[in-house]
């Protein structure tokens, strides 16, 4: 049965992890996350689904965990916030590299270094140009609600086993600490090890007599070999950027200025749109939800009718960047952020815009 | 009068049969390396204990890192000294299966070291066989977390002085006082009879396994000819007489 709840983000992780059947969760405290895991902590579903929850050393443990877990063929998942997050880059280097799928959640908090507990976007470039070392890239997805933070954790492992490639929420710790109102799908029944062996006979479930042994691995010293490798990587990337761009645009019909923005600059740019149409001033919004693969081609198509774009971001500038590959210098694309915890205002949006496309 | 080969290959003349866990892949290591060996005695166990379907190995960084070349189980091949944590997840997803992880001194016991506390610590059910030969042999002989005072190495020429490179690790030991291990032992493979205690304390290790009651340890102090710069011969020597006062061969912990 779906059930009608209010809740945390956090927690929206954490009861959807298990409803959708996770086997794992391998996490380490930090805020402003820590209520995933004490939450899965409350919950006990070693007791109802047999689902794993371990508190790890540290965030590196925690995905190389995740590394042995998915090798296993199981649907494992962690989450952390940005210090945690760049101690995992890593691990999902390497586990781009072992093709291994996986679940990661970002609650993003101001940086750089130790920096706030405060909501940022500014982990955008770590989470959509690869992190760590290599040709890589993670699936990202960024939730604009709390109902979203629960619907995107099955979505991110259905595309993570899709192409087996670790998958990232890029959330904040806007949207994983407000309470809202969410609507959990019905319990579902994790793989046995039998389904496991069929769906994915690449896994280290123990060699049978029946099939030579698999290796999970990322090591290819021969170079032309690793070229062919890296190649068939690029293969599923160019399928991801074909077949798995989402995207939501709001008011775009007549509009006149578009508005870029994710997560929770996405709900404060949608309050200054309606601001800014008070004024008549004809603004859209064009949401990503995926940020890898990022919507460039719809950015392209609607940014062309336009006369001027704004890229709100809670960071000094990242997407923006993407924004302006998309359109190619055709129509002016502006940026503006607050940051380092800081969350801009609707006024202070729809002022910017004013300001920095129209001319005040 | 000639004899024919096939008189000869009769099952009562047969003294040795290469493991068929052990795949036919000819191994990179070096001559008088130690790696070699380990892997011959760790593919005997897991075909004599029949568990070659329920093993799920876990291979390091370093020499051994294409240990999953030659023996014929599954493996994943870990970064550089996190093999406990993957160990970890495989074990608690998969706990009707025997985990082994197979890794050397820099793995374990330098980059590795908080994965190997706390995997022993929690008593993670899994065997893991640590290679001990006091040197980073793959990238090229600089020094190791068990590197001896006055021992020389790429990265201190001069020998290992305390002063300014640290201590010697003695993580077996440390390993041993942790509630989370069932089974801690220190074992060498430089002589016939030394092989077959090898052999035993793996086979322990895995038996152990069966009581799901922790982590079994398997340090095997290990020779690296072409680290120490030594032919195998004075490798052997060397080690019995350096590294064995230092790291005493024999059971540390049995409970």
């Amino acid at each position: 049965m779906s059930e009608l709840r209010l809740m945390k983000g956090n927690e929206a992780i954490a009861e959807a992890a298990i409803r959708c059947g996770a086997d794992g969760y391998f996490g380490y405290p930090i805020t402003p996350q820590s209520e995933v895991m004490e939450r899965l902590m409350e919950l006990r579903p070693w007791e109802s689904t047999g689902m794993v929850v371990l508190q790890a050393e540290s965030e590196v443990a925690s995905i190389n965990m995740l590394y042995g877990g998915a090798g296993c063929g199981k649907r494992v998942m962690t989450s952390s916030s940005s210090p945690g997050i760049s101690l995992m880059q890593e691990g999902l280097s390497y586990m781009a590299g072992a093709e291994l799928p996986c679940l990661v959640v970002n609650v993003v908090r101001g940086g750089p270094g130790l920096g706030t507990i405060q909501p940022s976007q500014s982990d955008y470039f770590q989470s959509v140009k690869g992190g760590g070392h290599g040709d890589y890239k993670l699936i990202v997805l960024a939730p604009a609600s709390v109902q979203e933070m629960a619907d995107f954790v099955e979505l991110g492992f259905d595309l993570a086993f899709k192409y087996r490639n670790p998958a990232l929420i890029l959330s904040d710790g806007m949207i994983g600490q407000m309470m809202e109102k969410v609507e959990l799908k019905p319990q579902q029944k994790r793989w046995t090890d039998e389904e496991v062996e069929k769906m994915h006979p690449w896994a280290t479930t123990g060699k049978p007599a029946s099939r030579d042994y698999n290796i999970i691995t990322s090591v290819e010293l021969d170079s032309e070999a690793h070229e062919v490798f890296n190649n068939k990587l690029q293969v599923k990337y160019r399928e991801m950027e074909e077949k798995e761009v989402r995207f939501e645009t709001t008011d775009v019909e007549d509009a006149e200025y578009l508005i870029v923005a994710y997560g929770s600059s996405a709900r404060i740019s949608a309050a200054a749109i309606e601001i800014l149409r008070d004024k008549g001033i004809k603004v859209g919004l064009l949401r990503p939800i995926t940020l890898y693969p990022f919507p460039t081609k719809e950015i392209q198509r609607l940014g062309a009718k336009m006369k001027g774009i704004l890229s709100v971001e809670m960071s000094s500038g990242q997407m923006v960047e993407d924004v302006r590959l998309a359109i190619e210098g055709k129509v002016k694309v502006e940026h503006f952020g607050r940051y380092g915890g800081v969350i801009p205002s609707p006024d202070e949006v729809a002022d910017a815009l004013e300001q920095k496309l129209i001319g005040g | 009068m000639s004899v024919l080969i096939e008189d000869i290959k009769k099952a009562e003349n047969l003294v040795h049969k290469k493991s068929s866990v052990l795949t036919d892949k000819v191994m990179h290591y070096c001559p008088g390396c130690s790696h070699g060996v380990v892997h011959k005695l760790l593919a005997e166990v897991i075909e004599e204990m029949g568990i070659q379907d329920k093993t799920i190995g876990v291979a390091p960084v370093g020499c051994s890192v294409f240990i999953y070349n030659y023996l014929a189980i599954d493996w994943q091949e870990a970064a550089h000294g996190r093999a406990p944590a993957l160990g970890t997840a495989i074990s608690r997803l998969r706990p009707d299966r025997f985990v082994v992880t197979y890794q050397g001194d820099g793995d374990l016991a330098a980059i590795g070291t908080a994965e190997t506390i706390h995997a022993c610590n929690r008593g993670e059910n899994m065997v893991m066989i640590f290679i001990n030969n006091g040197i980073y042999g793959m990238t090229g002989g600089q020094m190791a977390p068990t590197t001896l005072e006055g021992m020389k190495a790429s990265t201190c020429p001069f020998g290992r002085d305390p002063q300014t490179d640290g201590n010697p690790l003695k993580i077996t030991e440390i390993v041993a006082q942790l509630p989370g291990t069932n089974f801690v032992t220190r074992q060498a493979v430089h002589s016939a009879a030394a092989v077959r205690r090898t052999k035993k304390a793996i086979r322990k290790a895995f038996e152990k396994q069966k009581e799901k009651t922790g982590t079994s340890f398997v340090e095997v102090v290990s020779t690296c000819s072409s680290g120490w710069k030594m032919n195998p011969v004075d490798s052997n020597n060397w080690m019995e007489e350096n590294m064995f006062p230092f790291y005493p061969l024999g059971d540390i912990k049995d409970v």
